[in-house]
């Protein structure tokens, strides 16, 4: 019935060509860790992109009850870590993943570095991963603050700070981020939008083309 | 079509197809694998399935810290708390604890913000053009790989300096982390039947006979600045429900001669006669029974 379907479908879009361009490549014998154990290293890429997935699930369950405003969101985050079925769960695997996808995303980083396999023709590919890794560290910096605490207050009035104090336009980048010359109730609403939708609209963008270019040059050779 | 093998009854056929590109020689083939020696398979399910071993493992570490560890919780962000360590997340220690440094902070401060990460950040992000060379293992690549070895080494040092000078700040204020005193507080609200802690959000107890004239003309005159309009407590401490902590006497020997640094004495501002007005009321401030 599936290839009946599949058929159905195969005549009208011609989806083969495009299955095989995802999934029925072939990819070699050096990076098949099943092969050779030390190839787990080349895992890290994939890894990085697992935990991306989970912290945008887990992130998209958070948003059903967080509230970004000043004086619920501290209790929203309380109340769904302690009252919401599993809370304590997705809080936690979003909190930890995202020093985790940090901690992935170096070691695939460094991976790529000592194996060489940022030089030509791949160039662009390690641009567009550096990117990545910006994005995502922007990505923590937003996140922190919206749990509204203590902790996540004053780190982020020192990073104001640290963003104030770039010459010129330090005073510019401050007031863009913070919304105005506090860090306060605009900075809560002006991160959250950050860290919702415009970052991952970025990340999602930045990965697709990450996952071109590994398709279109393949998996750099043996060493 | 191309999944019908052969099968020459399709209804349509595509004239052209820019998928299907004509070898130029100028420009690289995609490559496939059969120039690199050994086993090659099929992405999925073959090779993915084994990635997902790799995958599994560090799902299982993942899912058990996030069991082990709940993710930390301070208390409500409060602007003129003066005293909080700030202390951004561990993946920005290295720069934070770089623009302590005298040569990147203060009137260097440029050097702390733009210098250093502009050249570091820079170098990384620019690598492929300033390592040029055709060779890719790291040990026949000294300079890049001793670069990238040193950055590695300093970021580490850095990491591990920003926080062994942060438990060091909160061993001698002897601060407790709020995460930590918020759990400790919560379990022992639990053990008391109380109910889980959250700040902010303490049950204020009622107040008893709020229109006594010790309330609603000395007090009010008075304590309610630091004690709170509903003695729900402010600078000073909550005193609704006092009644049930202290007695009379000791409420009048707190108000005729002051406590702490913060409490002063009454003595002269009141008569001993309104002070003893406000002890007796304030000592039957007690929690109704529910």
């Amino acid at each position: 019935m599936f290839k009946g379907m599949y058929n159905w479908i195969d005549e009208r879009l011609d989806v083969t060509p495009m299955w095989r361009d995802i999934a029925d490549h072939e990819v070699p014998e050096h990076v098949n860790p099943a092969h050779h154990f030390s190839a787990f290293v080349y895992c890290f890429g994939g890894l990085t992109f697992f935990i991306t997935v989970i912290q945008i699930l887990s992130g998209m369950f958070l948003t059903m009850y967080y509230v970004p405003d000043i004086i619920n969101a501290y209790y929203s985050v309380d109340y769904l870590q302690h009252q919401v079925a599993f809370g304590v769960i997705v809080r936690g695997m979003h909190h930890w993943g995202a020093s985790l996808v940090i901690v992935m995303m170096f070691l695939h980083t460094l991976r790529v570095f000592f194996t060489g396999s940022y030089k030509a023709p791949r160039e662009m590919n390690w641009i567009v991963g550096m990117l990545i890794f910006f994005v995502m560290l922007g990505l923590g910096f937003t996140g922190y603050l919206l749990p509204w605490d203590n902790k996540a207050y004053f780190a982020t009035k020192v990073g104001m700070e640290i963003a104030g104090s770039v010459p010129w336009i330090g005073g510019y980048i401050k007031e863009l981020l913070a919304g105005g010359t506090i860090v306060g109730a605009q900075t809560l609403t002006r991160f959250f939008a950050i860290h919702v939708f415009f970052l991952p609209g970025v990340l999602l963008t930045l990965l697709a083309a990450h996952f071109f270019m590994i398709r279109k040059q393949g998996i750099s050779g043996p060493l | 079509m191309a999944h019908g093998k052969g099968n020459s009854n399709e209804k349509i056929v595509y004239v052209g197809d820019s998928r299907i590109r004509k070898p130029h020689p100028d420009k690289p083939a995609p490559p496939d694998y059969t120039a690199f020696p050994g086993k090659s398979e099929a992405f999925i399910p073959n090779f993915l399935l084994k990635e997902w071993m790799a995958g599994v493992v560090v799902l299982v570490g993942f899912l058990t810290l996030t069991i082990a560890e709940p993710a930390p919780l301070g208390y409500p962000a409060n602007p003129l708390n003066g005293a909080f360590i700030p202390m951004p997340d561990w993946y920005f220690l290295f720069i934070y604890q770089l623009l302590k440094y005298p040569y990147t902070s203060e009137n260097y401060i440029v050097l702390g913000t733009i210098g250093i990460p502009a050249i570091m950040f820079g170098a990384l992000f620019l690598a492929p053009f300033l390592d040029t060379g055709k060779e890719r293992r790291f040990y026949r690549r000294p300079i890049a790989a001793s670069l990238m070895f040193v950055t590695l080494i300093a970021s580490v040092y850095l990491t591990w300096v920003s926080w062994h000078h942060y438990t060091k700040e909160l061993e001698a204020n002897g601060t407790i982390p709020e995460h930590i005193e918020r759990e400790m507080k919560s379990e022992e609200q639990i053990a008391e039947g109380k109910g889980r802690y959250i700040y902010g959000k303490e049950k204020i107890p009622a107040l008893v006979e709020p229109e006594d004239e010790a309330f609603s003309v000395t007090m009010k005159a008075q304590c309610i600045a630091c004690h709170g309009t509903e003695l729900q407590g402010q600078v000073g401490p909550m005193l609704a429900g006092i009644g049930d902590t202290l007695s009379h006497d000791e409420i009048k020997e707190i108000i005729t001669n002051g406590k702490g640094d913060g409490m002063p004495s009454f003595k002269g501002t009141l008569s001993d006669d309104e002070i003893d007005k406000v002890a007796t009321w304030l000592a039957k401030q007690k929690v109704a029974a529910e």
